[in-house]
């Protein structure tokens, strides 16, 4: 069924098709079937705004994970730092905040490596366009067992710092209001050292991977999905990258900041989000631009171009080359989120190793507390990108207020320009749709690691069902991604 | 020439992932769940589609919109043992919180008044493109006979290794304790 509307040239599609995934993509084409308007929509929704509401404040952590198992901990401890301030107690003792640092030092670790090696490395080993039988890890273990190995032994180890950090792998609860609910014996440190120069080498190994690729195919990378935008993430006081912590900064499509160390606390005088009826993910945009030009990126590609260093030596030696690339403008190529990626899997290595040698994880000061606050903001940088969680309670301590941001959600817009780019030029003129013209639709949205309603797309193919409409609003061509 | 490889088929309806992840948590015994099964329709690989009738079938996740059903249903027409995994499955887990709330509650909440919202036109995300909601969370075994449960948020990478492995032996499913424990 499709309606169409002359005036917006909107159209609907009912009923979805029939794939188990939550994205879907439309195409609408004008009379010399030229794309018109290429989308992303976003079909899920849970409610968590609404009915986490009563709930008393402390579940916030480990109720509201539960929106993502990939990357639980950033929920964690996004959550977590909003109610320390509820808590009076965002001054953590130096034991709570290097354990929580640890844990999501191992988050990073553990969630870019499974992208990277699990879903990304078929496409880039096997190429855009090889046979979809093989392209799973299972296919890259029987091809490549060692570097399948790799993917699933990085992955483990990140995993383990998380299990023995937050109690278990995947919803854990380390992170409690104001603090932190166990150190680190010395035997779980000797448990984590053990491994820790293999996995020093492993991670050097896949930024190389992914710069070589990057490299090798830098005029395709150049125009693939690519658009200039603004870029946001917290930094360190002093411009670092920190993903643990910091004051938000943008920076336009030039590198000009357009703000820098904004309080928390304050990001609803920066941040607002757009609603469109067309998704249910919303637009987010830098306010004092405006919804038409304010939005922006966010992730590893946004951190990198943000940050002014990174504060561990081999990361920063990879960062300086990646910015050579651009001459130390923004880079705005889509297909460089992978290099910027294992950038980031570098530093959180050298952050976990520099952790375990500090006998802070060893002290037994773990929680503190201050004056009660009715209302608390958490902002940390997840994997995907900034995150915001914001509660405001009653003096029962009930949630009466969740609002939250999540990094997906920003990168809405830039996936939609991602799809829009590749499908003008791929698609304008060819009113038929090719297995390899969906592929590449794929590769662009695949790149931002979009955790689409708590990440279907993870560990296979994204499920996409592409469908092209012409001018008089009727499907000409319907593929789902087999 | 080797005995065909029974098949294995994962679905993730309304959950967050984590059981999938816990899955992964078996880390290289995937190598030897790859050994024992061929996989067949799951996120995990590229079939969208049932390519054949499948030994077990892994459901995460309960329904909260009609696409979850028809997948659930798909599931159960294809599948000799389906197994609810996880609290979502089981009983509703987390998103079955939203039960206690009437659904254009959670709409309103997230499109028109929550703080960072812009929303000029007034209008929530018109419910035409996206699977019709369910009016509340249903776990997996109010819409189809499921046959076995496994407990957990998410059930540790043990239990789903031990009890798969069982499945495929065509053994009994006896799980120690700690592989069943809750939170
Ligand atoms: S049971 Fe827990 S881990 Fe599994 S899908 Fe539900 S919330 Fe996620």
């Amino acid at each position: 069924m499709v309606t169409t509307k002359d005036k917006t040239r909107r159209i609907v599609i009912s009923p979805v098709t029939r794939v188990e995934g939550h994205g879907k993509v439309s195409i609408l084409l004008d009379e010399e079937n030229n794309v018109q308007q290429a989308r992303l929509h976003i079909v899920e929704f849970r409610g968590f705004e609404r009915f986490i509401q009563g709930r008393p404040y402390w579940e916030m952590p480990v109720a509201v994970q539960r929106l993502c198992g990939i990357c639980p901990v950033s929920h964690h401890l996004c959550a977590a730092k909003a109610v320390d301030r509820l808590v009076g107690g965002e001054q953590l003792t130096p034991t709570a905040e290097k354990m929580r640092r640890l844990m999501h030092y191992g988050q990073i670790f553990q969630s870019h490596v499974l992208h990277f090696f699990h879903l990304c490395s078929p496409d880039l080993l096997f190429g855009f366009d090889a046979d979809p039988k093989i392209r799973n890890v299972i296919g890259v273990a029987a091809k490549y067992p060692d570097l399948a190995k790799q993917g699933i032994f990085m992955r483990k180890y990140g995993q383990e710092v998380i299990r023995l950090t937050a109690g278990k792998k995947i919803h854990g609860t380390g992170a409690i209001p104001g603090g932190i609910n166990k150190n680190l014996s010395i035997e779980e440190r000797d448990e984590l050292l053990a491994d820790l120069d293999q996995m020093i080498a492993w991670s050097l190994g896949a930024v190389k991977i992914a710069r070589d690729y990057t490299m090798d195919h830098i005029e395709i990378a150049k125009l693939f999905g690519s658009f200039e935008s603004n870029h946001l993430s917290i930094v360190r006081g002093d411009g670092a990258m920190d993903l643990y912590d910091g004051g938000l900064r943008a920076i336009d499509r030039d590198g000009k900041k357009i703000f820098d160390q904004v309080d928390n606390q304050d990001y609803l005088s920066y941040i607002a989000e757009e609603v469109r009826d067309w998704s249910y993910m919303k637009f987010p945009f830098i306010k004092s631009i405006g919804p038409e030009n304010g939005w922006y990126r966010v992730g590893p590609l946004a951190r990198i171009n943000t940050c002014d260093f990174i504060d561990t030596p081999e990361a920063e030696s990879a960062r300086k080359e990646f910015m050579a690339v651009t001459q130390g403008k923004p880079n705005h190529m889509t297909l460089a989120y992978h290099w910027a990626r294992m950038i980031e899997v570098l530093h959180a290595i050298e952050k976990i190793a520099e952790l375990l040698h500090d006998p802070d994880l060893q002290g037994t000061d773990l929680v503190v507390r201050g004056d009660r606050r009715d209302e608390g903001v958490g902002i940390l940088e997840a994997p995907r990108g900034t995150l915001f969680h914001h509660y405001r309670i009653n003096k029962d301590d009930q949630v009466t207020m969740c609002n939250l941001i999540v990094s997906t959600t920003s990168n809405n817009e830039p996936m939609n320009r991602a799809v829009q780019r590749v499908a003008q030029d791929h698609l304008s003129g060819k009113p038929e749709i090719s297995e390899a013209m969906l592929n590449h639709v794929e590769v662009a949205i695949r790149a931002y690691d979009p955790c689409l309603s708590c990440a279907t797309h993870a560990m296979g193919q994204m499920p996409l069902s592409v469908i092209l409409v012409d001018a008089n609003g009727e499907i000409i061509d319907e593929k789902t991604k087999q | 020439m080797a005995r065909k490889k029974p098949r294995l088929a994962t679905t993730s309806l309304a959950g967050c992932f984590g059981c999938h992840m816990s899955l992964l948590d078996i880390d290289d015994r995937i190598l030897q769940v790859a050994e024992l099964v061929d996989f067949d329709k799951s996120p995990i690989d590229d079939f969208k589609e049932f390519t054949g009738r499948c030994a077990i079938g892994l459901v995460e996740g309960g329904c909260c919109n009609e696409e979850n059903v028809e997948v659930l249903r798909d599931f159960r027409k294809h599948c000799d043992i389906l197994v609810s995994i996880g609290d979502c499955a089981t009983m509703g887990g987390i998103p079955a919180l939203r039960n206690m709330v009437p659904l254009q509650e959670c709409l309103d909440e997230a499109y028109l008044n929550g703080p960072s919202v812009y929303n000029p036109s007034g209008k929530v995300p018109d419910d035409e493109e996206v699977p019709l909601m369910l009016d509340k969370v249903y776990p997996a075994h109010e819409v189809v006979k499921i046959d076995y449960h496994l407990p957990g948020c998410p059930p540790p990478a043990d239990t789903l290794f031990a009890a798969l492995v069982a499945l495929l032996g065509n053994e009994p499913v006896e799980l120690p304790y700690q592989l069943i424990k809750y939170d």
